[in-house]
């Protein structure tokens, strides 16, 4: 394990947990840009190079923007006087039993992939042939789904006229 | 430890964020937050797997990844959408508040 990958690692944690306890609403849209960035570096540092800038491109380009337009659009910004629910303590018990069950089972489980340092030579090319071969129609399949989840979108958000069903 | 088991780790610990922010946090902009940080958990999971695997050349992994992120991203507009238009109907983005079925 080497020095960035604790350093990285630190970075995303970090900005995810602020993310989740963070007081005002706009804080925690901005830590969670840093834990997707951390997240995008952990992916390149993978020498998944593809997964790492869509990862960039989408979620901080796209997901952390519509996030933070939400937020200013329904008055989040407002901090209340209650952030967390009336019993935090049992998600909080939930949460830590999975972690515990999750590191329980990696810890304990002796991977059977090997353990190869080489890196995986795979280039932009050969995902773009896979996307346009092998897994053409996952590919439509998505884009009829996003096409339907954008106009769902703007339907659901949609300013109806008052009096009109 | 091995490189795959540092990964799965902090894949597992940002899981467990999400979750406790999702289970906790009152606002419903937040719990979309959590949610999003557990897909990119099993997301950080897939590509592990592929970058560690016999075959990454056969690309599988990466490509759940990748279809993962656009579901994702659909996922995200939808949710964000239905908030705002709850929060036109409401007035609150309080999911203590949000107690009838009746808009």
């Amino acid at each position: 394990m080497s020095l960035a990958f604790y350093l990285i690692a630190g970075l995303s944690v970090a900005g995810a947990l602020a993310a989740v306890l963070l007081k005002n609403t706009v804080h925690c849209a901005l830590a969670l840009t840093v834990a997707f960035a951390g997240l995008a570096l952990l992916f390149l540092q993978l020498d998944a190079q593809f997964a790492g800038f869509a990862q960039i491109l989408v979620y901080i380009g796209a997901v952390a923007i519509l996030v933070v337009f939400a937020i200013l659009l329904t008055r989040g910004s407002e901090t209340p006087r209650h952030i967390y629910s009336r019993n935090p303590l049992i998600g909080l018990v939930i949460a830590a039993a999975i972690f515990a069950v999750f590191g329980w089972a990696i810890l304990n489980s002796t991977s059977s992939l090997p353990n190869q340092s080489a890196k995986p030579t795979v280039t932009v090319m050969d995902i773009g042939n896979a996307l346009m071969g092998r897994y053409i129609l996952p590919l439509e399949i998505v884009a009829l789904l996003l096409t339907a989840a954008l106009i769902g979108a703007v339907i659901v958000a949609m300013h109806e006229k008052d009096g009109a069903q | 430890m091995t490189p795959l088991t540092g990964y799965l780790l902090v894949a597992a610990l940002l899981f467990a964020i999400g979750l406790a922010g999702a289970l906790t946090r009152r606002n419903a902009i937040l719990v979309l937050i959590g949610i999003e940080l557990m897909l990119n958990a099993a997301n950080l999971n897939l590509i592990a797997f592929w970058r560690y695997s016999p075959h990454p050349e056969a690309l599988t992994g990466m490509m759940f990844a990748i279809f993962s992120i656009a579901v994702a991203a659909a996922e995200a507009a939808v949710g964000l959408g239905l908030v705002i238009s709850i929060h036109r109907h409401t007035h609150t983005t309080d999911l203590d508040q949000m107690n009838r079925m009746k808009g």
